[in-house]
């Protein structure tokens, strides 16, 4: 184990990652006074070259399709995006145990997978977090709706979030700015869903309509997955990082990727020691206190490759609880062609992307639907930017060629609706990461082995999602044009043919979970190590279950809670 | 988008992100930049890397023949579909392998029949073969090769086309524009409820 410099300065505060977690602990600790030396495994983000937002696909030469036409060989095609990232990453391999699947989305970059995801945020609902009461199943989480109730507050309030009051239970009111106007698409989805009796609101998602901070109101261009120049959605590098570098407060390495937390002989931690990218050289930096925010399975990696005698299971794992638990989101898709779209006059349709989506609605009768848990739809559509793949559904249902193609490809343009199911997963014991002891990455640190098993809860609902779709397109007065399963179509309707790939929502939560017993939690109510008092998590680690919600928001506002009471602890001496 | 109106956006975003202070102001300008150097694909005096020069001219005659001009709409040759597939292909030996497979494959199924390269044929022999290979349905061991290769030509062509200048316009998309408030037009929702019964 590398012995730790004495002469290097010590920090109050290091924090490992730069995503939603990290960015937000970050801002929270500069403005409460607090130094913050910030740690990312990427580069520095660059608006002036990694934004690409309001380029055409004919300004880039591989047109959207990756280097080297890699999006035709089922490596997806990022490039045209602000992602950075992927889940192949070169030189940073991970192990995927016989019989499972998983791939795992990594952005290496500051900011992490803020700059280009879907901006989606949706509060939990109360009864979110008191699943086992509610049905025996899973676990219960240590805080209730009203503990994090004010932290949504503070997160919406400070990223900006569109939104609609609406009174449902299963999809909390926040603090909203005004929301754009429903697409021609959306509206007719909503009357069919009224037909149906399905609720279909105004998405709530972390885009600004007034001028917010000194970030300008959106600009309707519908390319937030490229970054936004004007940062009018949140990315925690130009939402918080960059405004907290000006106070003075916060260092930020880049290129560090962390290997290990070092511990004293009390067992709290005293370093962390990284690989410097630019020089791949062994280095470290002494801390007080450290965050974690990594993303939830670098910081159960990262703890568990942190091992000393003293820590035999990695840090922080007495329970032996690190990597367990790990969830996915249950994805489906369904595309359908809508006659009364056809000869629709054209207009401008990008907005900021989905505008519309559908809250879980069956909550109380869950008894009656066959599984356990919900999901909610976004609803897609419109005349978007073409882009590669935009008309292969269009080539795949009426092949030949010719004028006639291209006549069918201008009338399908705009006629097509897309649903996307994302619902809750229950955390099982056969889903979870380990060390690959047998593999290194290039940087010479052990990487993570995933096991996965969906269960038939999760099946069962994937088939439900699919259902509601085609009766949702059906009431349209469409036909069902096919299912999506990855980039590929579905085989056929059932719950193991229609469901995601583990891992390809890229809402991977779980793994350090907290609760209020150290035996079967590795963090306490406050996101603090039950082991290590000056060691907290603030990604998506610390989740207990996986609503049908998009993570992103709770991040923000459990890591700002944590932020909040580190400071404090640190002010009364106790960290 | 002409440029005046593209120039205009870029202006209207570099202010915007002048007003921030979260961006420095050069980041507007730098995209534009990059925009620009870009530039499009022209057809005609690309060369081709990856394929031979005969390749080349088949795939260009076979790309416009899946998307054709037609009156003022040009077709995927103009649009330099070829050009493109060419460029990856020489990026990527599975690319490559393809389509020098299955244009030889061409010139073979094309000399089986009239004795001719497939570029040499007649409008009526080339689209009578592409008749068999267009559709599944015809899959056999005989044009199974051909099969497969039109049904990555095709979606590349599709790619190629409607991913250049010429093919947005020819979609008529309106989008990639600031807009200070987002609006839809109410004669689209008329139309749509009034269809949707």
């Amino acid at each position: 184990m590398p012995q730790v410099m004495r002469s290097s300065p010590v920090h109050d505060v290091v924090v490992i990652g730069s995503g939603a977690g990290g960015g937000t602990v970050t801002k929270v600790l500069a403005d409460l006074g607090v130094s913050v030396l910030l740690m990312e495994a990427g580069p520095m983000f660059n608006p002036a070259k990694d934004i690409k937002e309001h380029m055409w696909p004919y300004q880039v030469p591989h047109r959207g399709v990756g280097p080297h036409g890699e999006g035709y060989f089922g490596r997806s095609p990022f490039t045209f995006s602000a992602s950075f990232g992927g889940s192949q990453l070169d030189g940073e391999p991970y192990a995927v145990a016989p019989g499972s699947e998983f791939s795992w989305f990594r952005s290496r970059i500051l900011g992490g997978r803020t700059n280009h995801y879907g901006r989606f945020s949706l509060r939990f609902a109360d009864y979110d977090f008191k699943p086992h009461s509610r049905d025996g199943l899973g676990w219960d989480w240590p805080i209730s709706y009203e503990d994090i109730s004010p932290y949504y507050d503070k997160a919406e309030t400070f990223i900006g979030v569109v939104g609609t009051k609406e009174g449902i239970r299963s999809a909390p009111d926040g603090i909203f700015q005004p929301p754009a106007a429903p697409k021609v698409h959306d509206i007719l989805t909503k009357k069919a869903c009224d037909k149906l009796g399905i609720p279909c609101i105004p998405m709530r998602s972390a885009i600004i309509t007034r001028p917010t901070n000194g970030r300008a109101p959106c600009h309707y261009c519908g390319q937030c997955g490229r970054a936004c120049m004007t940062a009018s959605n949140y990315a925690s590098s130009y939402v918080q990082i960059f405004p907290a570098m000006k106070t003075g407060r916060v260092k930020v390495i880049t290129n560090a990727m962390a290997r290990e937390l070092l511990t004293d002989g009390g067992g709290k931690v005293n370093a962390v020691s990284y690989v410097d990218k630019n020089t791949r050289s062994e280095q470290q930096v002494r801390c007080r206190t450290v965050v974690l925010a990594a993303s939830a399975c670098e910081s159960a990696r990262l703890l568990l490759n942190s091992k000393s005698p003293r820590h035999s299971a990695g840090l922080a794992n007495s329970s032996g609880v690190v990597g367990r638990y790990l969830t996915d989101t249950v994805g489906t898709g369904l595309s359908g062609h809508i006659p009364a779209l056809e000869g629709l006059p054209h207009y401008n349709s990008d907005g900021y992307g989905i505008h519309m989506y559908v809250p879980w609605w069956l909550w109380e009768k869950q008894k009656d639907i066959g599984f356990p848990r919900g999901y909610h739809i976004e609803l897609g559509g419109g005349f978007g930017m073409p882009a590669i793949g935009s008309f292969q559904s269009t080539c795949q249902r009426h092949e030949g060629y010719g004028l006639a193609l291209k006549k069918t490809i201008r009338e399908e343009y705009g006629t097509g609706v897309g649903f996307s199911g994302r619902g809750e997963m229950i955390p099982n014991e056969k889903s979870y990461c380990e060390i690959d002891a047998q593999t290194v990455d290039r940087w010479g640190i052990p990487v993570l082995r995933f096991h996965w098993e969906w269960s038939e809860h999760e099946l069962k609902q994937a088939e439900h999602q699919v259902r509601t779709f085609a009766e949702i397109i059906h009431a349209m007065g469409g036909t069902v044009t096919g299912g999506r399963r990855g980039g590929s179509e579905a085989a056929g309707t059932s719950g193991r043919q229609v469901i995601s790939r583990s891992g390809a929502i890229v809402h991977e939560v779980g793994a350090v979970r907290m609760g209020d017993d150290p035996k079967t939690s590795v963090l306490n109510r406050y996101c603090q190590a039950h082991d290590v008092k000056n060691l907290f998590v603030a990604d998506g680690g610390p989740f207990v279950s996986n609503p049908d919600k998009n993570p992103t928001l709770t991040i923000i506002a459990l890591a700002w809670r944590t932020a909040e009471y580190l400071a404090e602890e640190m002010r009364k001496g106790n960290v | 988008m002409s440029d005046y109106s593209r120039r205009d956006l870029l202006r209207n975003v570099a202010l915007a992100v002048v007003s921030t202070e979260a961006i420095n102001a050069q980041d507007g300008r730098h995209v534009h930049e990059m925009a620009a150097a870009h530039g499009t694909a022209k057809s005609g005096s690309y060369q081709p890397k990856a394929l031979t020069a005969h390749q080349y001219a088949t795939l260009e005659r076979l790309t416009d023949l899946i998307i054709p001009p037609e009156g003022k709409s040009p077709g995927a040759a103009a649009a330099g579909a070829a050009a493109w597939i060419d460029m990856l292909s020489s990026e990527n030996e599975r690319l490559a392998d393809i389509y020098t497979g299955g244009l030889t494959w061409l010139d073979h199924a094309m000399q089986a029949r009239s004795e001719r390269n497939f570029v040499d044929a007649s409008p009526a022999e080339q689209t009578a073969l592409l008749d068999l290979i267009a559709y599944r349905k015809n899959d056999s061991p005989d044009l199974g090769p051909g099969i497969r290769f039109f049904d990555w030509a095709r979606r590349m062509t599709v790619d190629a086309f409607y991913t250049s200048k010429i093919g947005i316009e020819d979609l008529d998309y309106r989008g990639n524009t600031a807009m200070a408030k987002y609006e839809v037009p109410v004669e689209a929702i008329q139309y749509a409820l009034r269809r949707s019964g």
